[in-house]
């Protein structure tokens, strides 16, 4: 039976999920709701860790669906990149639950939770099936699955203006996901094959052909407005601002990264390196954007009101990051990328978390209206301002060792220039963390503002994830370890 | 002990916060606590003395890179230093914390700690990464204290004073280490340097810019704005900043870098430190001349605190023995030093509230002892024997004569000058002009927890004068 259970462990994660939201619609009770996605969280979380570890030990892990063998029927395969991101997702998903009981139905309508929740299902199914397959045309469905969930999750936030945010990104998601169905459709006519693994042998004998050309331009446009590279990235801040703090804390920490993802796995497996960066100026389009990316949304941070909306472009500033590692075309850029991948979802997580406790309290995340809180909830506002640190790239925090990394990788390619933009996007980090900082603690309280602190269940998984900052921020062979062995196996140096 | 020494003013602190509600049981641990810190980091002394290096490894962040320390004479001076005027200060800050009615006072204590602890590590640091990790902790416990009284005006210096120093180690000192690593892949501090031959004189010579403008904290021009905006703060915090811990972090770490990241022979060779002796000179020069313009007590000697820093930034660029001596040497003198000053500028400001050096005609038959130590400090800042400051200033004179850069030569003793045109009027004014507000009510001084502390630091700059050996030999080991 246990061994049963372990064959099936990749199918588990996606078919768990997607099973149980559908009888979450049968069962309108908020608190089982809430219950069955805690535990299917939970379980996901276990599948991954499991699956990461039988990853380390065996390298790649290939799964057929239905028995069907690859390349003919879906393929579920599993190696260093894409196990560690099934654990950030299943993880992230796993913390946010217990923070969920008590936030979610303050933010949503007490009629619609369990519905809430069916959809939460289905994006998880959604961002672990992408991660998990390794097929390109499958891809496209779970891309689909996901961003259809997430519309509905962002429009069940309470502000009115969360159903514009929430259609501008459908509108945006799916010219992103259409773009993304054209360059599949293009490679399969080109090969005939769908599957991952066949797709990278077979497409070097036709690499040479304006189809495929345009089928990578398609895919990469498509993935880039999922993952709201700048000047893709419209969609996102109303988005973020709009949406129950829970599901921003886990879009911002999950959707992206999965996004990116699959840029990486196209890029890396499926073009190949060397046909992207050899034969395509892929580093010319890319690192431009990148560093536009992580200045101008910088900028723009600065002169948000909205704390929510300050920290996501904040967040299009950071996938500069990560896009820009991934434009050195080298090994030390693609572990910054990949680790920044895993630390940028601890900190925008613990951000995220921490407004929504502020959100829970006084019902607003304006920056203004934050005055004195330090004082108030003293809890929050410091969970907040380590956070806030990791995301600057104070050392032992996460966000230090990913900009090692990158400015290792930059200087390794003997670009001052991109370092000394490396370091000016993380001094404007400073500016607008700092300037919720001085409201919470150098302003007096409004008279007539009763606060408290917020209640544990929503400090705890705040908390934890305020530890994991530091955790990963000092203990990193985790984090390096898998990253760079990614790293080395997408670079094709071994590993 | 080293992790003892780290370990116990955090300690301390925690019981501060714990006993906050009971301001005598909360400053009885202060005193404590930094009592115990003294005796923490002077039973490594005698090791250190006789020329062993104790070390502690804790763990390693990433593959090579370990949070380590190390203790070797330069970090054992910066770190007896450290606690022993941490006492002193917090002798002081009772005193001035209460005549002043300081609100706030249990986060005042809890973050000097946390800034004490954070020099410690600073000065017992083995690799370059994991000083950095202590001077940006140290930067970020000091910013509640800058802006300590939560005014608009704190809170405008507090930004100036945040926003300098972590954009100078972020921009320059980070970039600098990732690129030392990058050269030589360790970051151990080691005799005779890691840098020597890793990458052509160009490169290196950017390197070094990098770091030195990369520490903030030694308040190189152009980035010395943050020292004078810090003076919003109350003194026993100017003591801190200026005295205990964190300028002298800064000129530390100059030094560290100077000594056992690029090596002197690597300097010399190659002539890379050349421009720095230049820069050093003319900062120190013209915060003379700025001191000067300010009438404001404590600001003036912010300005004179960053020129006494480029002193020692001089010895480390000079390169040589006594240069590098004369530095080092320079940073305890300074420490005693200016600490009495600033004590003096606070038992001013608290018993009589005068903040500019014009209103402080006759204060001397007011505050006799108070304005004698500064007298005291003030002569040893200039340099003139019988005090402490002239041993620095020969070896660093020494140095800058074995250099053959006259011109160098020459901005010291302009500098010495302007030390004493800008030190000495108050003491003139306080003694021998009439009071302009009248005042004939006889001696009243600051409440004896300040007076006693300032005198303490005035002898020691006596002390210093007549027994310097001991700090000699620290100094000399060095250079081994």
């Amino acid at each position: 039976m246990t061994e049963l259970v372990l064959q099936h462990l990749p199918a588990l994660l996606v078919v768990l999920p997607l099973l149980a939201a559908p009888l979450l619609i049968l069962i309108p009770n908020a608190r089982l709701a809430w219950f069955i996605t805690l535990v299917v969280s939970w379980v996901c979380l276990g599948v991954s860790v499991l699956l990461l570890q039988q990853v380390l030990a065996e390298g790649v892990v290939s799964y057929a669906m239905g028995g069907w063998a690859p390349p003919w029927g879906i393929e579920y395969r599993l190696d260093a990149l894409n196990a560690f991101v099934l654990l950030i997702v299943a993880g992230m998903s796993a913390l946010i639950m217990p923070y969920a009981l008590r936030s979610v139905p303050s933010e949503v309508e007490p009629g619609k939770v369990h519905l809430f929740y069916a959809a939460w299902l289905l994006a998880l199914a959604g961002l672990l099936g992408i991660t998990v397959t390794g097929d390109a045309f499958n891809v496209f469905v779970f891309f689909e699955i996901s961003a259809i969930a997430s519309y509905t999750l962002i429009a069940m936030g309470r502000d009115r203006r969360a159903l514009f945010a929430s259609y501008q990104y459908l509108v945006m998601g799916t010219i992103g996901t259409t773009f993304l169905l054209i360059g599949i459709g293009f490679l399969y006519i080109m090969t005939g094959t769908l599957n991952m693994a066949d797709l990278a042998e077979r497409i070097p004998e036709v690499a040479d052909t304006r189809t495929i050309r345009a089928a990578f331009a398609f895919i990469l446009i498509g993935t880039c407005l999922k993952l709201a590279l700048f000047p893709l990235h419209l969609w996102l801040p109303n988005a973020y601002a709009y949406a129950p703090s829970v599901v921003t804390a886990f879009l911002a920490a999950t959707a992206t990264k999965v996004a990116v993802y699959i840029l990486i796995r196209f890029v890396a497996t499926v073009f190949g390196v060397d046909f992207v960066f050899g034969e395509l100026p892929l580093t010319w389009v890319l690192l431009p954007l990148a560093v536009a990316g992580m200045l101008s949304p910088s900028v723009v941070a600065i002169f948000q009101d909205d704390a929510k909306r300050l920290l996501a472009y904040s967040s299009v500033a950071q996938i500069g990051y990560m896009i820009l590692g991934l434009s050195f075309a080298s090994v030390t850029g693609l572990t910054a990328t990949l680790l920044h991948l895993f630390n940028h979802a601890l900190m925008k997580g613990a951000l995220f978390l921490a407004l929504g406790c502020v959100v829970y309290r006084i019902g607003t995340a304006t920056v203004s209206k934050m005055d004195g809180l330090g004082k108030q909830m003293p809890w929050t506002m410091a969970a907040f301002v380590l956070g806030g640190l990791s995301l600057i790239g104070v050392p032992l925090t996460v966000g230090f060792i990913s900009k090692w990394y990158l400015i290792l990788g930059a200087l390794e390619k003997g670009w001052m220039s991109v370092v000394v933009l490396i370091v000016l996007a993380s001094l404007l980090a400073v500016i607008y963390i700092w300037r919720v900082v001085e409201h919470a603690y150098f302003r007096p309280v409004p008279a007539g503002r009763e606060v408290s602190e917020a209640p544990l269940s929503l400090l705890i998984p705040t908390w934890v994830l305020v530890g994991a900052n530091f955790w990963f921020g000092i203990q990193t062979t985790l984090t390096v370890g898998v990253a760079s062995r990614a790293a080395n196996m997408l670079m094709g140096t071994g590993g | 002990m080293i992790a003892w020494s780290l370990l116990v003013p955090l300690i301390g602190g925690l019981g501060i916060l714990a006993f906050g509600r009971w301001p005598n049981v909360r400053e009885a641990v202060t005193l404590l606590t930094a009592g115990a810190l003294f005796a923490c980091v002077a039973s490594l002394y005698p090791e250190v003395a006789a020329g062993g290096r104790p070390a502690l490894e804790l763990f390693e962040i990433l593959p090579g890179l370990a949070l380590a320390f190390e203790v070797e004479p330069l970090g054992m001076l910066f770190a007896l230093i450290a606690s022993f005027l941490w006492i002193i200060t917090s002798v002081y800050s009772i005193g001035y914390m209460r005549g002043n009615k300081e609100i706030n006072q249990t986060r005042f204590y809890f973050f000097f700690a946390v800034s004490l602890a954070s020099a410690i590590g600073i000065a017992f640091a083995a690799n370059m990464f994991t000083l950095f990790i202590f001077y940006e902790a140290l930067t970020l416990a000091t910013y509640p204290l800058v802006a300590h009284a939560g005014t608009d005006k704190a809170k405008k210096g507090a930004r100036t004073y945040l926003g300098i120093l972590l954009t100078t180690s972020i921009a320059f000192q980070l970039v600098a280490i990732i690129w030392t690593w990058q050269l030589t892949g360790t970051l151990d501090f080691t005799d005779g340097g890691i840098l020597g031959g890793a990458a052509s004189d160009g490169v290196l010579m950017v390197l070094l810019a990098l770091y030195m403008f990369g520490i903030g904290k030694a308040a190189l021009m152009p980035f010395h704005r943050w020292l004078p905006a810090a003076m919003v703060a109350p003194t026993p915090v100017s003591a801190l900043l200026h005295a205990v811990a964190v300028v002298k972090a800064g000129v530390f770490t100059v030094l560290k870098v100077v000594v056992y990241l690029f090596g002197i022979e690597t300097l010399t060779a190659g002539e890379l430190a050349v421009w720095l002796q230049y820069v050093a000179a003319f900062t120190l020069v013209t915060a003379s001349l700025v001191a000067l313009t300010r009438d404001n007590l404590k600001a003036r000697l912010a300005y004179s605190t960053v020129s006494q820093l480029a002193y020692v930034v001089l010895g480390a660029a000079l390169a040589n023995a006594a240069g590098i001596i004369g530095g080092s040497m320079h940073m305890a003198m300074h420490a005693f030093g200016k600490i009495t000053l600033f004590f003096c500028a606070g038992a001013i400001y608290v018993a009589a509230k005068k903040t500019e050096i014009s209103d402080m005609d006759g204060i001397g038959r007011r505050m006799p002892f108070t304005l004698f130590a500064f007298f005291i400090g003030a002569l040893s800042v200039i340099g003139l024997p019988p005090l402490g400051g002239s041993w620095s200033k020969w070896y660093l004179m020494l140095g800058a004569m074995e250099s053959g850069a006259l011109v160098l030569v020459a901005a010291l003793a302009v500098s010495t000058l302007l030390n004493i045109a800008y030190l000495m009027p108050l003491v003139v004014r306080g003694f021998l002009l009439p009071a302009k507000d009248g005042y004939s009510g006889g001696v009243k001084e600051a409440p004896l927890a300040m007076v006693v502390p300032l005198c303490v630091t005035a002898f020691g700059c006596v002390a210093l004068f007549v027994a310097p050996d001991a700090l000699y030999e620290l100094v000399r080991g060095i250079l081994k």
